[in-house]
C-alpha cells in the first residue's frame, strides 16, 4: 500500500514553531505537535512514577488522561486505507519546501551526490543524498535517489535529547552542530539512514569566510551529526539546491507545497500538485507515518512501502 | 468501631516489634574480619592494584586519543553507529541491579542468610553504575556538551529519560550503601580507636554523627533502609526498561521490540546475581572470609542466578518467536543473521555460556558447589556482554534502504576503554573496602541475635561496655 502525496490545494503544510522545536501551539491537529505531546506526556508520566515509586494516586490520574487523549490525535493525520489524502492545517508559513524524484529519469550518475559533498566539503562515505542500487519486485533494476526526506513526522527530531534536531517553518529539518552532543539516536531512528556522523575531523577544503550555521553547515564539525539539508541557505535567494542543480537528467525537483510549483536543474517547472497527481508519485515507507517531503514518481511499478528492505 | 480495632491493631505490632528487632550482640569475631582490609595490606594487594591502576590509566590515554581523533579510532563509522560502547554501558548498568536488588529484596523478604553479603552486593552496585555511567562520556561524540542534558532536555526523548533514571538510580543506589554503614562506622571507630587515621576520622565522623545505637535510632534507621529498598526495586526497573526504550522505540527491525525493557531488566538482574557471586568469591578468597560466607551463601545466590537464567532464556525466546514466524522483511534478515548467519557463532556461544552451562552447573547436584556456582557465574556474565553487543550491533549495522550489513570493528581504542571500565571494578572495590568495613557488622550482629545464631556459626560474646578489646588480626599490622 502507498501512501498518495499531498495535494497542495488541501495541503499548505505545518509548521513547527522555531528552531528549537517547541510546539508553537497554532497548528492543533499538526500530526508532529500532537505527537510530540502525547511523547512529552508519557515521558512526564514515567518520570514522575519513577520519582515518586510509592505511587502518588493523584499524580496517575492527573497524567493518564492526556496519554490517552493523545493517540487519538496522532491517528487523525494517518491516510485512510481508501485512499483520501491527509489533510493538513493551514500555515502562515511563506514555503513548504518538498522535493520529487522522478525515478524514470534517474541514470544512476551519482552526479547529484557528487555534487552535494563538493559543495559541503563532505568525505567520500557522507552521501547526504545517496543513489541506491534498487531491485523491485518483479527483478528489474532502477536507481533511486535518497536525500533527507524532511520528514513532517520526524523520528530523528523526537529522540534528540537536546532539540539540536529541529524543524523550520518552513518544513526542514535541520540539525544544529553547535549543540549535537553526538549521541547518534537520530541515526537509530532514521528510517531512511539519512544521517552521517563525523567520525573524525572534516577535512579541510576551500573554506567560506561564514561560520558554519544549520542552513550551511561547512565545515562539518567533529563528533556531531550531518544530513542533507536541501541546501537551505540557498532557496530563500530562488536558487536550486546543489543536486538538483546537479543532475543532468532533471531526475531532481525542488517543489514548494505552498506556491504548488517545483522545478528541476534542466529548466523543467511544473504545477506541483497536478504533477504528481498525474503521475501517481508515492512515498518512501509511507507505513511508518513519518509523512516524508519527497515523493518518488515511479516508473517501472516500483513500490517504495512495505516490500522494500 | 474501626478505631478501636486500628488501635488493637498497632498497639499489636508495637508488642511485636520489640522480640522483631533484639538489639545486636557484639560478635568479635565478625568485627575482626570486617576490619581485617583495614589492615597493612600485602605485597600481592599492592601489585594487584597496581596491576589494576595501569589498566584503568591506558583506558584514560585511549580516551583522550579518541576524543582528539574522533569516534572512527574506537571502530565507528555510519553503518555501525552504536557499537562496543553502548553494550558496556547497558551491561555495566545492567549489573549494578543485581547487587542492589539483591541486597534490597533480601532485606525487604527478611532473608536471614543475606548479613554477610549485603556490603559486598551494595557496594559492587554503587561501583558498577559509576562505571557504567561514565562510560556513556567516551560513547558521546561531544562529551563537552553532555550539560545540555541539564539544561536543554527534551523530554521525548529516550536519552533524556535515560540520564534522569541513571542519576536517580546511582544517587539511591549510593544512599542504600551509606545508610546502613553509619552503625558500621561507629563500630569500627570504636573498635580501632587511635589507629583509625585522620582521614577516615573526619570522614566516620561526619557520617556517622549522633548515631550511638538507641532503639529509637534503630527503628528510625530501620524505617528508611525499608523505604530506601523499595525505592530501589522500580528505580532499578524503570533504568533498564528506558534503556531498552532506547532501542525500542526506533522502528529499526530486532530494536522495535515490545519486550526489549522487560527482558532488559532481567538481563541485568542476571548478569548482577552473576556478578554478585564472582566478586563475593573474590573478596571471600582474598580476605580469608570464608568462615562467615559459606557454600550455603553461593547455593542461595545460584538458586537465584539459575531461576533468572531460565526466565532470560524464555524471554529470548519469547522475543524471536513473533517475528520469526510471521517473517517480516528487514526483521527476517536479521533474524536470520543473528540465528543462522554470520553471528550465529556468537549467538549460539551466548545460549551455551550464559544458558546451558551455567543452568546445568547450578542443576546439577555434583556441581552444585563453590567452584562449580563461581564457574558457571563466570562464564554467564561475559556472555551476557556479549549478548548486549549482538542485540546493540546486529539491528544497528543494517542499512535499511539497501537491505545489507555493515561491520564494526574492534579497535585497541575501545578494547582497551572496555578493559579500563572493567579493571575498575575490582579496583575501585579494593580501595573502598580499605576505608569501610567488607561486612555488615551491625546487621550480622542483628541477625545474630534475632535468630539466635542460627545463621552464623559464632557464640555470642557480649562485650564489656566501655571496655573494647580490639580482637587480634592475625598476619596484620594496624
Ligand atoms: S546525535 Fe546530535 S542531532 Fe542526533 S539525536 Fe544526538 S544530539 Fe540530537
Ligand atoms: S529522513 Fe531521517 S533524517 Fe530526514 S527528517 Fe526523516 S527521519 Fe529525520
Amino acid at each position: 500500500m502507498t501512501e498518495r502525496p499531498v495535494p497542495a490545494e488541501t495541503a499548505r503544510g505545518s509548521a513547527d514553531g522555531g528552531r528549537s522545536g517547541e510546539p508553537d501551539g497554532a497548528g492543533q491537529a499538526d500530526p508532529s505537535i500532537s505527537r510530540r505531546r502525547f511523547l512529552t506526556g508519557v515521558a512526564t508520566f514515567g518520570a514522575a512514577v519513577a520519582a515518586s515509586s510509592a505511587v502518588a494516586p493523584a499524580l496517575l490520574t492527573a497524567a493518564a488522561p492526556e496519554a490517552r487523549a493523545a493517540p487519538q490525535a496522532s491517528a487523525t493525520p494517518q491516510a485512510s486505507a481508501t485512499g483520501s489524502a491527509p489533510r493538513e492545517p493551514v500555515t502562515k508559513a511563506a514555503h513548504q519546501w518538498c522535493m520529487v524524484i522522478d525515478l524514470r529519469r534517474c541514470d544512476g550518475c551519482q552526479a547529484c551526490t557528487m555534487a552535494c559533498q563538493q559543495r559541503h566539503e563532505l568525505e567520500p562515505q557522507q552521501t547526504w543524498i545517496k543513489v541506491y542500487p534498487m531491485t523491485g519486485a518483479s527483478g528489474e533494476t532502477y536507481h533511486m535517489p535518497r536525500p533527507c526526506m524532511m520528514c513532517q513526522n520526524p523520528p530523528c527530531l523526537y529522540v534528540c535529547p537536546v532539540s539540536a534536531t529541529f524543524r523550520t517553518p518552513d518544513g526542514l529539518v535541520l540539525v544544529d552542530q553547535n549543540t549535537c552532543i553526538g549521541c547518534r539516536m537520530c541515526m537509530a531512528a532514521c528510517p531512511y539512514e539519512a544521517r552521517y556522523f563525523n567520525w573524525t575531523a572534516p577535512p579541510a577544503g576551500p573554506r567560506l569566510p561564514l561560520p558554519p550555521t544549520p542552513e550551511m553547515p561547512v565545515p562539518q564539525r567533529i563528533g556531531t551529526v550531518g544530513k542533507c539539508v536541501f541546501c537551505a541557505d540557498r532557496l530563500p535567494h530562488g536558487e536550486l539546491p546543489a543536486c538538483v542543480a546537479g543532475c543532468p537528467m532533471g531526475a531532481l525537483y525542488i517543489g514548494d507545497l505552498v506556491t504548488d510549483v517545483a522545478v528541476n536543474g534542466t529548466g523543467d517547472v511544473v504545477q506541483l500538485s497536478r504533477f504528481l497527481d498525474t503521475n501517481d508519485a508515492v512515498s518512501f515507507k509511507p507505513e511508518l507515518g513519518t509523512h516524508p517531503r519527497v515523493y518518488y514518481i515511479p516508473g517501472h511499478g516500483q513500490d517504495l512501502g512495505e516490500s522494500t528492505p | 468501631m474501626t478505631a478501636d480495632l486500628l488501635r488493637a491493631r498497632r498497639s499489636a505490632t508495637d508488642a511485636q516489634a520489640v522480640p522483631a528487632h533484639p538489639l545486636p550482640v557484639p560478635i568479635p569475631e565478625v568485627r575482626e574480619a570486617a576490619l581485617r582490609p583495614f589492615g597493612r595490606p600485602g605485597r600481592a594487594y599492592w601489585v594487584l592494584v597496581g596491576g589494576l591502576a595501569v589498566v584503568v590509566a591506558a583506558a584514560l590515554v585511549a580516551w583522550i586519543y579518541q576524543l582528539r581523533e574522533g569516534l572512527a579510532v574506537a571502530g565507528y563509522n555510519d553503518q555501525a553507529f552504536w557499537a562496543i560502547y553502548m553494550a558496556d554501558v547497558i551491561t555495566f548498568i545492567g549489573v549494578s541491579y543485581g547487587g542492589a536488588v539483591v541486597s534490597a529484596i533480601l532485606r525487604l523478604t527478611g532473608a536471614t542468610w543475606r548479613g554477610p553479603l549485603t556490603r559486598i552486593a551494595e557496594a559492587t552496585a554503587v561501583v558498577t553504575v559509576l562505571v557504567g555511567a561514565a562510560l556513556i562520556v567516551p560513547h558521546l561524540g561531544r562529551p563537552d556538551r553532555i550539560w545540555e542534558l541539564v539544561t536543554r532536555p527534551q523530554m521525548a526523548s529516550p536519552i533524556v529519560w535515560d540520564f534522569i533514571a541513571v542519576t536517580t538510580y546511582a544517587a539511591t543506589s549510593i544512599a542504600f550503601f551509606v545508610l546502613p554503614l553509619i552503625p558500621d562506622l561507629a563500630i569500627a571507630r570504636e573498635q580501632l580507636g587511635a589507629r583509625l587515621g585522620p582521614r577516615r576520622g573526619r570522614l566516620y565522623g561526619a557520617l556517622v554523627g549522633r548515631w550511638s545505637g538507641t532503639p529509637a535510632q534503630r527503628r528510625v534507621l530501620r524505617s528508611a533502609l525499608g523505604i530506601l529498598a523499595l525505592l530501589v526495586v522500580p528505580l532499578a526497573v524503570s533504568v533498564h526498561s528506558v534503556l531498552g526504550w532506547s532501542f525500542a522505540l526506533t522502528s529499526r527491525p530486532w530494536w522495535h521490540e515490545s519486550i526489549w525493557p522487560p527482558y532488559f531488566v532481567v538481563a541485568a538482574l542476571y548478569s548482577g546475581v552473576a556478578l554478585v557471586i564472582l566478586v563475593v568469591a573474590a573478596f571471600r578468597r582474598g580476605y580469608h572470609l570464608e568462615h562467615h560466607i559459606t557454600e550455603r551463601h553461593f547455593v542461595h545466590l545460584a538458586y537465584i542466578m539459575a531461576t533468572l537464567g531460565a526466565l532470560y532464556l524464555y524471554f529470548t525466546f519469547a522475543d524471536f518467536l513473533p517475528d520469526a514466524y510471521v517473517g517480516q522483511p528487514g526483521v527476517e534478515t536479521v533474524f536470520q543473521a543473528v540465528l543462522v548467519g554470520r553471528f550465529a557463532v556468537w549467538f549460539w556461544l551466548f545460549v551455551a555460556a550464559a544458558g546451558v552451562i551455567p543452568l546445568a552447573l547450578v542443576a546439577l547436584p555434583a556441581t552444585r558447589h563453590t567452584l562449580g556456582i563461581v564457574v558457571a557465574a563466570g562464564l554467564v556474565v561475559p556472555a551476557m556482554w556479549l549478548k548486549r553487543m549482538l542485540m546493540v550491533t546486529v539491528p544497528g549495522t543494517y542499512e535499511r534502504v539497501a537491505g545489507t550489513f555493515g561491520t564494526y570493528h574492534f579497535t585497541w581504542v575501545s578494547v582497551t576503554i572496555t578493559l579500563g571500565a572493567l579493571a575498575a571494578i575490582p579496583l575501585l572495590l579494593l580501595l573502598l573496602f580499605r576505608i569501610v568495613p567488607i561486612l555488615s557488622i551491625d546487621e550480622m550482629e542483628e541477625l545474630a541475635a534475632l535468630t539466635g545464631e542460627a545463621d552464623l556459626r559464632v557464640a555470642p560474646q557480649p562485650l564489656a561496655a566501655g571496655a573494647p578489646t580490639p580482637a587480634p588480626i592475625e598476619g596484620h599490622q594496624l
